[in-house]
């Protein structure tokens, strides 16, 4: 999975405004407030990192190794893999202004 | 019936912490969590995993551990300083860890939340090895970690329950707030066992107690109980029970020193008695002690010699000059010094200590040297009652304590400055007795539980003999003792001296006086005898004389034929 984004880095040299983002979102099973977090993300994102972006879901009722390894405590949880440095939004990702400050992302 | 019914109604789980136990009557509340509190750096960790490798260890019930501070690196450090391999344990399935990492500026709130994604990562360690228990140390980091309070405390109430649905015996530790128990009022959720240690420091000498707020459905102790963290783990002496219904013992042991033993009703002291010594300075308390440690190595007994003023060394030394050698019985194993500053550590871990070496060492005699050293490390009401609980469990295990109290110049003779004259079975007191410009040490038998003891003063003389007992000089002059009693007694002798000097010259006066009459009587009688022969011979001679008269008158008579007077008749004889 990590591979994609590496393939994608390369055009971005010559366009460095151009960035690859990869988020995960940790959820629990099909909670409310998981389906709400992933509901406001595809929103957010769709908005302001168009065509640059890759969400991956990881369910840890499915995974539950991974909670360990990647310091999962809230669900949902989404993290900014790229880029980096890493960095952890917590909650169902409601209130946008902070989604964006959180990831920081520049709004135009 | 009450009883059987909290046995049905509360499990306990075994701590394997020593003295812990105990004082929780059985361990902690099984299937329940419990909630260790205090301030940094008071051992709720070291507790923590304690209960932790115990249980997994001694009880075969596998622990999780989460950390929310230390690293995996850290905590396997910890672990080690205890004496345990945690990887090991980790690979046994023992132990299962977690380190729960959160930091506050890398996660941003931007909702509604909850911490299924930390139930899972417990659910899955407590799966993975199948645990019975579990530490989270310390999980109020979670409140440094995330803003929204409403949810911690929600997620928190939802996680007790959820352990304690799953019959898991849970140890949370938290730190001490200042208003409550625990900065974030964790003792809220967590109510069915609390404990609060404690970490104080008085005159630069910690000491570390634990106390059990509460335990609900279960009797405890409800005192404040000290505790050490030693090589091996945390260690509570419970403060042992005051029923006073330890065996006595009547056999008696000499003190080493006979003419003492004669003072104490001939016998010398009750075997598992607790003796004090006490006097002031260089009176020959660490001598007296010396002597009785001697005379028991000499039965064959076993000593411990706890030295808190002289090294070994210096105390073999020095007791060779009163002519005691404790070197070979050190070598026999028979004697066995422990000599540490009473400054070295707190009086909690000293009392640890001498526990461990009686312990280990199985001692019939047990000196403590001086007793009034310990004084320094705490305060009166400390000192006595780690003394109190030394003795008790001295005289339950029927060891003979001897202690040297120093007492300090001016302070009262009659009284210990740890106040535990009353725990004291035998006292022999020395003292200083200065006259003539010259010291000499005095020894009186204060008390002594159960016999007939002598109330005499004895002075007491040190040479490379040993020690003697003297009697002191009692007479008009006072109490005299050393060379006033030397000039006393000497003076004595030649006074009476003098006078058997003056008896036997009378005698012989009286015997030559009685000579010269006997022999008076010996001439008078035989002046007498003499006259009694004269007077006999003189008689016998006018018998015959008178004898012959008659015959010559009759032949006169005859004669002239006639009468005469008898003036003629004598004149006639005495012619003839």
């Amino acid at each position: 999975m990590k591979n994609k984004p590496v393939e994608k880095k390369k055009p971005a040299k010559s366009a460095p405004v151009e960035e690859v983002w990869i988020l995960r979102l940790y959820v629990a099973g099909q909670t409310p407030k998981s389906i709400a977090a992933l509901a406001n993300l595809k929103c957010i994102c769709e908005e302001y990192l168009a065509g640059k972006y890759q969400i991956e879901i990881i369910d840890l009722l499915k995974n539950p190794l991974l909670a360990k390894g990647d310091q999962i405590l809230a669900i949902p949880t989404v993290v900014r893999q790229l880029p980096p440095p890493v960095k952890k939004l917590i909650g169902d990702l409601a209130n946008t202004q902070r989604v964006l400050v959180g990831l920081d992302i520049k709004t135009a | 019936m009450a009883k059987l019914q909290q046995a049905i109604v509360l499990k306990k789980c075994p701590t394997g912490i020593r003295g812990f136990d105990e004082i929780s009557s059985g361990g902690l509340p099984k299937g329940r969590p419990t909630l260790i509190c205090g301030s940094a750096g008071c051992g709720k960790t070291v507790l923590a995993m304690e209960f932790l490798l115990r249980g997994a260890i001694q009880y075969k019930e596998p622990g999780v551990f989460v950390s929310f501070e230390e690293t995996p690196k850290d905590l396997t450090q910890n672990f080690a300083s205890l004496g345990y391999d945690l990887n090991d344990l980790i690979a046994r399935k023992l132990i299962a860890m977690d380190h729960v990492y959160i930091e506050r500026s890398e996660i941003e709130e931007t909702g509604e939340y909850d911490l299924e994604g930390l139930f899972i990562r417990l659910a899955y360690a407590i799966d993975s090895i199948k645990a019975k228990r579990i530490v989270l140390d310390t999980i109020e980091s979670l409140f440094s970690g995330l803003t929204n309070v409403g949810i911690l405390r929600a997620e928190l109430r939802r996680l007790f329950h959820w352990l304690k649905d799953r019959g898991i015996t849970a140890v949370i530790t938290g730190e001490s707030g200042e208003k409550s128990l625990t900065r974030y009022s964790l003792e809220e959720y967590v109510a069915d066992c609390v404990i609060l240690l404690d970490f104080r420091i008085r005159e630069q000498i910690s000491t570390r107690r634990l106390r059990i707020i509460k335990y609900r459905g279960s009797s405890h102790g409800a005192d404040e109980y000290p505790f050490l963290i030693e090589k091996t783990g945390i260690s509570i002496l419970p403060l042992t029970s005051l029923l006073l219904d330890h065996t006595v013992s009547n056999e008696h042991i000499s003190s080493g020193i006979p003419r003492l033993d004669n003072m104490l009703a001939g016998n010398g002291f009750y075997r598992g008695s607790t003796i004090l010594i006490s006097g002031t300075a260089g009176t020959g308390k660490t001598s007296f002690a010396t002597k009785f440690v001697e005379a028991a190595c000499k039965r064959g007994e076993r000593c411990l010699y706890l030295a808190f003023e002289e090294s070994t060394n210096q105390i073999i030394r020095n007791m060779k000059s009163i002519g005691t050698d404790l070197a070979p019985w050190v070598k026999k194993g028979r004697l066995k010094f422990h000599a540490s500053r009473p400054s070295l550590y707190g009086l909690e871990m000293h009392l640890v200590t001498i526990h461990k070496l009686i312990v280990e060492f199985k001692p019939k005699i047990v000196i403590v040297d001086p007793v009034s050293n310990l004084t320094a490390v705490g305060t009166p009401v400390e000192v006595k009652s780690v003394l109190t609980r030394l003795f008790d469990y001295l005289k339950a295990s029927h060891v003979t304590t001897l202690l040297t109290d120093l007492i300090h110049f001016g302070s009262s003779l009659e009284r210990t400055n740890e106040e535990i004259s009353s725990l004291i079975d035998a006292w022999i007191l020395l003292r200083d007795i200065e006259i003539n410009g010259e010291r000499n040490r005095g020894l009186y038998i204060l008390k002594s539980r159960g016999m007939a003891h002598s109330n005499q003063i004895r002075e007491v003389l040190l040479s490379d003999r040993g020690i003697e007992l003297v009697d002191v000089y009692l007479g008009p002059g006072g109490v005299l003792t050393g060379s006033a009693r030397a000039t006393q007694e000497a003076k004595e002798k030649e006074e009476a001296r003098d006078y058997q000097y003056e008896v036997d010259r009378r005698t012989h006066e009286a015997e030559r006086k009685r000579k010269v009459l006997e022999a008076k009587i010996e001439g008078l009688r035989s002046e007498f005898d003499m006259e009694s022969e004269e007077l006999h011979i003189i008689s016998a001679d006018e018998k015959k004389r008178h004898k012959v008269g008659i015959a010559n008158r009759s032949e006169m008579a005859r004669l002239r034929k006639a009468d005469r007077s008898t003036d003629s008749r004598k004149k006639g004889r005495k012619r003839t």
